[in-house]
């Protein structure tokens, strides 16, 4: 199971950088996406993963003596995820406004000469 | 020591959001309240630096679960500095946007992002938990979008791009380090780091988690070689908004990393050298910046770049004399750099232009207002006695005490830059006989009433005032900046504060 998950983590990450670089604004927002679920899965999978094995302790017991699954990472993960979902419909809604607005998807086009300023 | 009241700097700045939302579209109302939010937030800025002063580090555990369990919220003397000069600019921005940012901006919600941004700035300095660090950053990074966005000019949406994708990939590399520092510590809690990376036996590994932090605030810091995005964002959204941004956002990159590379990884030589070099590329690349700019708000986000340099470098030469300059002048930029941008802003009202071609001659006209503006540039340049002299004295002394003699060329070439570049824009935009112009300038200024000027001279006054304070009170700055920097270099009462008795 670890294996799959780091290769696709170093998919993810390679796949963002690699869009991040290119001069699209489409690909710029896809880079975004991908580097956020890249970093969420590297925390998954450093808090090692543990399989059916809920942090629930038995009514009987008073503290853990079997191995069982972290909850950290997963609280981490959670608010991650709920962040970079904000940030992402911000920026489609951006890119989308700044479309509309140089008519262009060429991120090479952003510089306009100085104009006045506020 | 437990106090649960260190939070209200937070709660106020929130709670005067939500007011603010409440009062929707309602532009007077929205004002005052803003202003009352501010002034009751310095209030309660001063009442926890004077505690915190009188009786050390005050710690709050959120819901009661106690430290490294639960989320802590630490205010320590860094901390405390950091929000009372938070406070004082967030002041001088809520009474300078009362006058100065166009009324369609207010009516679509300016004031509660302003708001939510300083609450998210106070948490920053308040975190005693990395996570949570990194939750106030992003609550920082998206009100700050909003507020660069607000409007939707075209300029302010190309630069709000540049700005944005930056800064998400800044929060991916601070996200990815916080990952790879749980992993191999099992810990978030800043203090229990403190104790358990240095018992790392892979210090490779330590390195790199080390470099994400780097990259990740050093882009939102501005360092060399990952600054572009600052100047092609700054000079587009209104000057209040770029006055708390210029201030304030780059400074809590700042703090981070003073706060990350103090506490939990101490600087070894790679990292050192690494912060040394990146320093001084960073004072020569913004002081060179900001020498072909003919745009004053474009010339001063280049000069922020510059002066970034300086604190970063103190940090790199990592002992007491050193980190006491860089704290020094970090107090010192964070007034100043809010007043040169709301100065510009004032410019702008003056004679609509910002362009240093079109201005000139707003000394014949505002004699007593450009001697107001020359006492800030003054203390930017660092003309002895005033805030930016005393700081370079210390970082000088440790740069020679550590051989570091290629920082000290670059803090004197940066110092002269912004020198010549001060002068320049005193000459051109104060001195100079204004240009003739085809179509006639518009002094919007000239037909406010009294009440909407004193609006916008108060804050420049005001911040002015902390400057000159910051110059002339400079031994009782100095005692605060060598007792945070002698907290610095040995951390064990912050760790003993958060963590009780289970530290040792």
């Amino acid at each position: 199971m670890e294996i799959q998950l780091i290769i696709l983590m170093g998919l993810l990450y390679a796949a963002g950088i690699y869009m991040l670089f290119r001069r699209s604004m489409v690909k710029l927002l896809l880079g975004i996406m991908l580097l956020s679920n890249g970093a969420n899965i590297l925390i998954f999978l450093l808090g090692r993963i543990t399989k059916g094995r809920p942090p629930v302790i038995d009514e009987a017991s008073k503290v853990f003596t079997d191995i069982y699954a972290d909850p950290i990472p997963q609280a981490l993960i959670l608010t991650a995820i709920v962040i970079g979902f904000g940030i992402q419909s911000f920026a489609i809604v951006l890119l989308k406004r700044v479309y509309v607005l140089i008519n262009s998807d060429d991120l090479d086009n952003l510089n306009t000469p100085e104009d006045e300023d506020i | 020591m437990i106090d649960n009241l260190l939070i209200l700097p937070v709660i106020a700045h929130l709670f005067t959001a939500i007011l603010l939302l409440l009062f929707w579209q309602k532009t007077v109302a929205q004002r005052i309240i803003s202003i009352a939010g501010s002034l009751i937030v310095l209030l309660l800025a001063v009442r926890l630096f004077l505690n915190v002063w009188t009786d050390g580090i005050f710690v709050m555990h959120a819901a009661n679960w106690e430290a490294p369990i639960g989320v802590s919220f630490v205010a320590d003397a860094f901390s405390s500095s950091m929000i009372l000069l938070t406070s004082f600019a967030g002041l001088a921005v809520s009474l300078f946007s009362a006058a100065g940012v166009a009324r369609a901006r207010i009516m679509y919600g300016y004031f509660p992002i302003l708001h939510f941004l300083l609450m998210g700035l106070n948490g920053a300095f308040l975190a005693g938990d990395i996570f949570n660090l990194y939750v106030w950053f992003e609550v920082i990074i998206i009100s700050s979008f909003v507020l660069l966005t607000l409007g939707g000019r075209k300029a302010q949406l190309e630069g709000a791009v540049k700005y944005m994708a930056l800064n998400i990939l800044a929060s991916t590399f601070f996200l990815t380090g916080i990952g790879i520092l749980y992993g191999i510590t099992g810990t978030l809690n800043m203090a229990d780091l403190a104790i358990k990376v240095p018992q790392v036996a892979n210090r490779v590994l330590v390195d790199i988690t080390a470099i994400f932090f780097i990259i990740g605030f050093g882009i939102k810091s501005a360092v060399f070689p990952l600054y572009f995005w600052l100047p092609s964002s700054y000079h587009t959204p209104p000057s209040a908004v770029a006055a708390i941004f210029g201030g304030l956002l780059t400074k809590v990159g700042i703090y981070a990393l003073f706060r990350v590379f103090t506490l939990i990884f101490i600087p070894d030589d790679f990292v050192r050298t690494l912060m040394i070099t990146l320093a001084v590329f960073t004072v020569l690349t913004g002081c060179f910046g900001a020498l072909i700019k003919r745009n004053i708000r474009r010339m001063f986000s280049y000069l922020i770049v510059c002066h970034i340099g300086f604190m970063v470098g103190g940090l790199g030469l990592f002992s007491e004399i050193a980190l006491m300059g860089a704290l020094f002048y970090l107090f010192h930029d964070i007034m100043v750099k809010t007043n040169l941008f709301l100065i510009a802003g004032l410019i702008r009202q003056l004679r609509g232009t910002m362009d240093m071609d079109k201005l000139g001659g707003i000394y014949d006209e505002y004699p007593k207002l450009s001697l107001l503006t020359a006492l800030v540039l003054f203390s930017l340049v660092g003309v002895p006695p005033l805030s930016g002299f005393w700081p370079k004295v210390y970082l000088f002394e440790a740069s020679f005490m550590a051989h570091q003699y290629v920082f000290v060329g670059a803090v004197i070439a940066g110092s002269f830059v912004t020198l010549y570049v001060i002068a320049r824009l005193w000459t051109e935009a104060f001195w100079k006989k204004s240009p003739v112009n085809e179509e006639p300038s518009t002094n919007r200024f000239e037909l406010m009433g009294v009440f909407k000027k004193t609006l916008l001279v108060l804050p420049v006054a005001l911040l002015a005032f902390v400057s000159l304070y910051i110059g002339f009170g400079a031994e009782n700055i100095i005692a605060v900046v060598r007792r945070i920097a002698t907290e610095m270099m040995d951390p064990t009462p912050y760790i003993q504060a958060v963590l009780g008795g289970r530290a040792s």
